[in-house]
């Protein structure tokens, strides 16, 4: 009998903590397909946030540091500078990379760190038991924006593909989804191009990819992903914000 | 021994860190330890290293996790201020037990307070400073030289122990200049098996982490923490004796406070007063045996420091509130003249001893 379907090597057997209909299983698994395809396993070092992914480095094989909230492009900065020639990748989620670790994303992109960056967005703090985000959309009910996130007391979302398309030292910048087969093979075309940015010493690529959180969203699965295509993406549109070897390639 | 040199002390600490191979650092600029970072800059491209003016604060610590993750030696500094950001990482440090040196080249506060030395960080940095049980290993240089060889040994103890090693200095051992020899001597080397290095597809993965969500285990890993200082109270400690044989007053110093004591006690000593000085050089772990042994012998003693009192606890507690222990301090930036130490040893010499 010939296999067809298997497990990643990337991943341990550990078994996923996240929620039923949780997307972060997916990316997980897009990730360490990657890795696998680009035979990196053995030289790659995660750096695990502070959220739902925080756990991150039970799930892949490969050597991981877990960093405070918010922190983990600094912490890559620090592994990718002692030892170049190692693929350092960070996996965080909205609060942590668009909140309390905006400064050190953005200079991380400024700084053109050769590093990717998985940034899971499903528009709530998860594990804190679903607080407002920076990425909650307008109007959208959460524990703390009980009447709806009012864009006149709290402002807006912030669109982080739209802001870094703007740093001069990001490399590479797209935004994708899971919520369908379509979408999901698109995403991992992305991942994978993000850590093959790296392994070309091409600078500091990010992937955004929309997320569910049918849990803190109240919602069912299925549900979930469909207020992705209703809600989310319209307001956070889908396509490649910055490639500037296609760029220059195009030129 | 080297030839000498002369340098600041904030240089001296980094060709210090150099020397004794650490080839990544990362910083901010903060008065009065700035040149530091401005050293580092010159040097590292040129060894080959990492130097990188970070965001913030919180971002070069978070950088120092990064590199200590890795196994290789690493340092930043700052000033009091921006050791108040370094308090998350240098907390996560403890956490995930990892090696790094961290130097602080103290002003006063708090909030943004003066560019003036003071000592005022000692709490912060003897009793750890961020959230958590954990102690930094706290050295605390009375000169340039010092600056140096303190260096050497805290990159040393960072990597025995696996843990934070703190240079606590201040704004006049940061900026004023003396000879100074930089001979690391015997760089030890240590293993460092939970290393970040990439598991070459050859061995289990490591894990780098402060994350215990099963409380059994978080105890279990806080006391073997603190067996691990517990071995280091009894084997680390460093200090200095001055005229401590027939002292009847003992004056407690650490860094440029006790220079300008050791003049004092010596206008004392002139003027038949019996009074010496133990001067800590690490403030934690703190020398409390050598105190509480003079405070059997001595009628009282007197801490010398620019705080509104901080050192002075350790004291009593060391001595067990045996003997009185007076108060002699200037903060804000302000440091004691010889004169203001002497008319303390006066006053004690005249009514000390009676609580």
């Amino acid at each position: 009998m010939s296999v067809v379907f298997e497990k990643p090597k990337a991943l341990t057997d550990a078994v996923l903590h996240y929620c039923p209909g949780c997307t972060h299983g997916i990316i997980h698994r897009l990730v360490a397909e990657v890795i696998d395809e680009l035979g990196i396993e053995g030289k790659t070092i995660g750096v695990a946030p502070v959220g739902c992914a925080v756990m991150a480095y039970d799930y892949f094989t490969c050597d991981f540091v877990q960093a405070a909230h918010g922190r983990a492009p600094a912490v890559a900065t620090g592994v990718k500078r002692s030892d170049p020639s190692k693929i350092v990748f960070t996996y965080q989620g909205d609060g942590d990379l668009a909140a309390i670790g905006t400064a050190e994303t953005v200079h991380s992109a400024a700084r053109r760190e050769n590093i990717t960056v998985i940034f899971v967005n499903n528009a709530i703090y998860g594990m804190t038991g679903g607080q407002m985000a920076p990425t909650t959309l307008p109007g959208q009910v959460t524990q703390t924006s009980p009447y709806g996130r009012d864009v006149e007391t709290v402002g807006y979302p912030v669109k982080v593909c739209e802001l870094l398309s703007n740093v001069d030292g990001a490399a590479y910048i797209e935004r994708v989804a899971v919520n369908n087969v379509k979408n999901v093979k698109n995403a991992k075309k992305a991942i994978k191009k993000a850590f093959q940015n790296q392994l070309e010493g091409k600078g500091f690529s990010l992937i955004e990819v929309v997320s569910t959180c049918p849990t803190n969203w109240g919602m069912t699965p299925e549900k979930a992903l469909e207020w992705v295509e209703e809600k989310m993406l319209p307001y956070y549109p889908l396509g490649v914000y910055k490639d500037i070897y296609a760029e220059e390639e195009a030129k | 021994m080297s030839e000498k040199v002369l340098m600041k002390g904030n240089e001296a600490i980094a060709e210090a860190a150099i020397l004794a191979g650490c080839n990544h650092y990362f910083g901010y600029p903060i008065t009065p330890q700035t040149e530091v970072a401005a050293y580092m800059a010159k040097r590292m491209p040129k060894i080959g290293g990492t130097f990188l003016q970070a965001e913030s604060e919180v971002s070069a610590i978070n950088m120092v996790i990064g590199v200590a993750s890795t196994g290789k030696r690493v340092m930043t500094s700052s000033s009091s201020p921006g050791v108040s950001l370094k308090a998350e990482g240098i907390s996560y440090l403890a956490g995930c037990d990892l090696p790094a040196v961290v130097v602080n080249v103290q002003r006063g506060g708090p909030g943004l307070g003066g560019i003036q030395p003071s000592q005022s960080d000692y709490f912060q940095s003897v009793k750890g400073g961020g959230h958590g049980d954990y102690h930094n290993i706290v050295l605390a240089p009375a000169s340039v030289q010092e600056m140096a060889s303190l260096t050497f040994k805290a990159f040393d103890l960072a990597d025995k122990y696996s843990m934070v090693s703190m240079i606590l200095a201040d704004g006049t051992m940061g900026q004023m200049m003396e000879p100074v020899s930089l001979d690391a001597g015997e760089v030890n080397t240590y293993e460092k098996p939970w290393a970040l290095t990439g598991t070459n597809c050859e061995r289990k993965h490591n894990i780098v982490n402060s994350l215990y969500l099963k409380p059994e285990a978080l105890e279990q890993k806080n006391f073997e923490r603190y067996e691990k200082y517990k071995q280091i109270e009894e084997n680390e400690v460093m200090y200095e004796e001055y005229l401590m044989d027939d002292a009847e007053i003992c004056v407690v110093s650490f860094g440029i406070t006790a220079r300008v004591a050791k003049n004092a006690i010596n206008e004392a000593r002139a003027k038949g007063i019996k009074v010496g000085m133990i001067r800590p050089i690490t403030l934690w772990p703190f020398p409390k045996k050598v105190l509480c042994d003079a405070a059997d012998k001595c009628k009282a003693f007197i801490s010398v420091e620019m705080s509104m009192g901080q050192m002075i606890e350790d004291i009593e507690l060391a001595i067990r509130c045996k003997k009185p222990v007076y108060l002699c301090n200037r903060v804000g930036g302000m440091i004691p003249s010889p004169e203001e130490v002497l008319a303390k040893i006066d006053e004690v010499n005249k009514n000390g001893g009676a609580f």
